[in-house]
């Protein structure tokens, strides 16, 4: 992939997101008009980018089965599994899993 | 001093800076230039902080515009970056990027030790890679946006006017069509201005405060001209792209099905109470909020430093004249010691250095640093001056309905924190926090710790002081961090391999 390939993609939930490399995966799903990609734990609201700047944790995501990634301030790659699923269910035990 | 080449490849060296802002990222290339070997940690991959946010270096190709799109002062970033890779190339700085330093410890007589995590993504790194020792260390952490909840300020669409600018200056990507901009202070001008550039249609700019606040400070403006000629810059993206600047109006409520669909502006008195009558409603889908900033210091409050409450209502490092903490060995600069812009970070960071180079070899400080710290001391002035001109309202908590969620993450309104004050007797914000829980969930307290205070204090009756503040700080691990690095730990907290 070279760095200005205008085909770098990632998979959102399944869908092929174009981003520009270089971007995190916050900016690519903003561009592409995805504006929340999460639901609160008590009220289920919908939320996205909020600080922008990796500080209040509005925006998680599951990146490569790893959760609770700051999309804000994870870079995209190609290829990428990005998925909304709830970040905040219990996570296993230290040392039980890789995350 | 150790040598350069031993020191870095043991992970040991003479100083450590955390933060790549315009303060760390000056200390960190003159402490190397004058004899130090250098740890300089930021939680980005790439120098530059929040002021000089740009693309990712490897892809410039890919941008539209330039990396320096929305830049003031990029010269001098450019020279800093020169100087920092010269200082790696030499082996006399180690620039640990997309590192997050979670803890700082100080063993007895032993020197400082930097427990770390990656910023982003599968931990690749050596376990050699999460820990450094430093004989020194600064900080410069810098800061965050500082936020006032609103009913609906919880809707997609709603950023923080900084996190606009960030993601517009890195990723060249604007969060909106239609944008509203609304707050306290300078930085709104900024905010505003660059998403007109790119093409955004800002419906209104809505400053809380009135503009004759700056004519009652005496800001001594003609002594910081680039001030100045940045006002003049916006003013005239302003009247080209005729941007509604109103002043003494707020935002009280964001309104939306789902996400941000317009908001509803109000004019206030001078203490922020709304003037019944003047409500009016906007469509927009961006809404950019900023009061300000809120300087990031869980690592110096971990560490004991001494704080204090600015003119400007934060929590901040205080310094000596030549950013001395009041931990021999740990030096402050730029927003953490208060907000003071990117200049005088620079100048705070370089002072910082000099000083850790004189006090390392047991000297006095020269010509250049009783010059830097004359200018700071100036540029202290400005930003007093600028504070006084745009504070949090006196009255905002009018502003917020019980129903309004205070805390974003663990979604606790108004009402409950109010009834933990007054039903509980819970008069300090440590109470308020463990009852009610809000600054209990992932960010632990770094959006709603202001607000959760202030709100404590006045339903409470107590003093506005720096114990209404530091509880909200508090984080004894200072990023959320995987299990498995604790776990990794062994009992006299080195890495095990
Ligand atoms: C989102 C945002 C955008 C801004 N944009 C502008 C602007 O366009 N114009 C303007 O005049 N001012 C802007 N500011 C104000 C800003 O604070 C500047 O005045 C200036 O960047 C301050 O410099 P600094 O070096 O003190 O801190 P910063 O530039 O904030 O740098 C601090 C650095 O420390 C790092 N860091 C913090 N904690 C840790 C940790 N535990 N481990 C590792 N690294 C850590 C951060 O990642 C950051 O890179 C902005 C502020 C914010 C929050
Ligand atoms: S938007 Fe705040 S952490 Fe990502």
């Amino acid at each position: 992939m070279s760095p200005t390939d205008p085909r770098a993609e990632l998979r959102f939930d399944g869908t092929p997101v174009p981003f520009v490399p270089g971007q995190s995966i916050g900016a690519a799903l903003m561009a592409n008009g995805i504006s929340s990609w999460r639901t609160t734990r008590v009220e289920g609201r919908p939320r996205g980018l909020f600080c922008g700047i990796g500080v209040c944790f509005d925006c998680l995501v599951t990146v490569d089965g790893q959760r609770s990634q700051r999309a804000c301030v994870t870079p995209a790659h190609p290829g990428q599994d990005v998925r909304s699923a709830d970040p905040s269910t219990p996570l296993p035990l230290p040392g039980a899993a890789d995350e | 001093m150790s040598d350069p080449t031993v020191g870095v490849a043991e992970r040991q060296v003479d100083l450590a800076v955390v933060g790549a802002g315009p303060a760390g990222l000056s200390a960190a290339v003159v402490a190397a230039e004058n004899g130090l070997t250098v740890a300089l940690v930021d939680a980005s991959p790439q120098a530059g902080g929040q002021y000089w946010r740009h693309p990712d270096e490897r892809h410039l190709d890919s941008y539209a515009r330039p990396e320096s799109t929305g830049h003031h002062h990029w010269p001098h970033f450019r020279d800093l970056r020169t100087r920092l890779s010269r200082a790696v190339d030499a082996g006399r700085v180690l620039h640990l990027a997309g590192r997050q330093v979670w803890q700082v410890l100080r063993p007895e007589g032993a020197p400082f030790a930097l427990r770390m995590t990656p910023t982003a993504g599968r931990d690749a790194s050596a376990p050699a890679d999460r820990v450094v020792h430093a004989d020194r260390l600064v900080i410069a952490t810098g800061a965050y946006d500082r936020q006032l909840p609103v009913p609906g300020w919880t809707l997609p669409g709603v950023m923080a006017a900084g996190g606009v600018q960030a993601l517009y200056k890195a990723n060249q990507v604007v969060a909106g069509r239609r944008a509203v901009v609304a707050g306290t202070g300078p930085f709104l001008l900024s905010v505003a201005a660059g998403l007109a550039d790119a093409g955004v249609e800002v419906v209104a700019v809505c400053e809380a405060n009135a503009l004759s606040r700056w004519a009652a400070t005496p800001l001594r403006a003609t002594q910081e001209p680039g001030k100045l000629l940045e006002g003049v810059g916006y003013a005239r993206t302003f009247l080209r792209d005729r941007i509604p600047y109103r002043t003494r109006t707020i935002v009280t409520e964001v309104r939306g099905r789902g996400r941000a669909e317009s908001v509803v502006t109000a004019r206030v008195d001078g203490a922020g109470r709304v003037r019944p009558g003047t409500e009016r409603e906007l469509e927009a889908d961006l809404v950019a909020f900023g009061w300000g900033f809120t300087p990031q210091l869980e690592l110096a409050v971990n560490l004991g430093l001494d704080t204090r409450i600015d003119v400007d209502e934060s929590l901040v490092v205080r310094v000596d004249d030549a950013q001395r903490t009041s931990l021999p060995g740990v030096y402050a600069a730029g927003e953490t010691t208060g907000i003071g812009g990117a200049v005088q970070s620079c100048a705070e960071g370089e002072l910082a250095a000099l000083t850790a180079v004189a006090d390392a070899a047991a000297t006095a400080p020269a010509e250049r640093s009783r010059r830097l710290a004359r200018r700071i001391r100036r540029g202290r002035r400005f930003a007093i001056g600028m504070h006084r001109a745009s504070p949090v309202p006196r009255a905002w908590s009018d502003w917020v309905r019980p129903d309004t969620i205070v805390c974003r993450c663990e979604e606790v309104d108004a009402a409950a924190i109010a009834e933990t004050v007054t039903g509980l007797d819970a008069d300090d914000p440590r109470d308020v926090r463990v009852t009610a829980r809000p600054g209990m969930g992932w960010c632990q307290g770094r959006v709603c710790g202001f607000a959760v205070s202030k709100l404590t204090a006045e339903h409470s009756g107590c003093a506005w002081t720096r114990e209404q503040l530091e509880p909200l700080q508090k984080r004894p691990i200072g990023v959320p961090l995987r299990l498995s690095d604790v776990a990794e730990l062994d009992i006299e907290g080195r890495i095990t391999p």
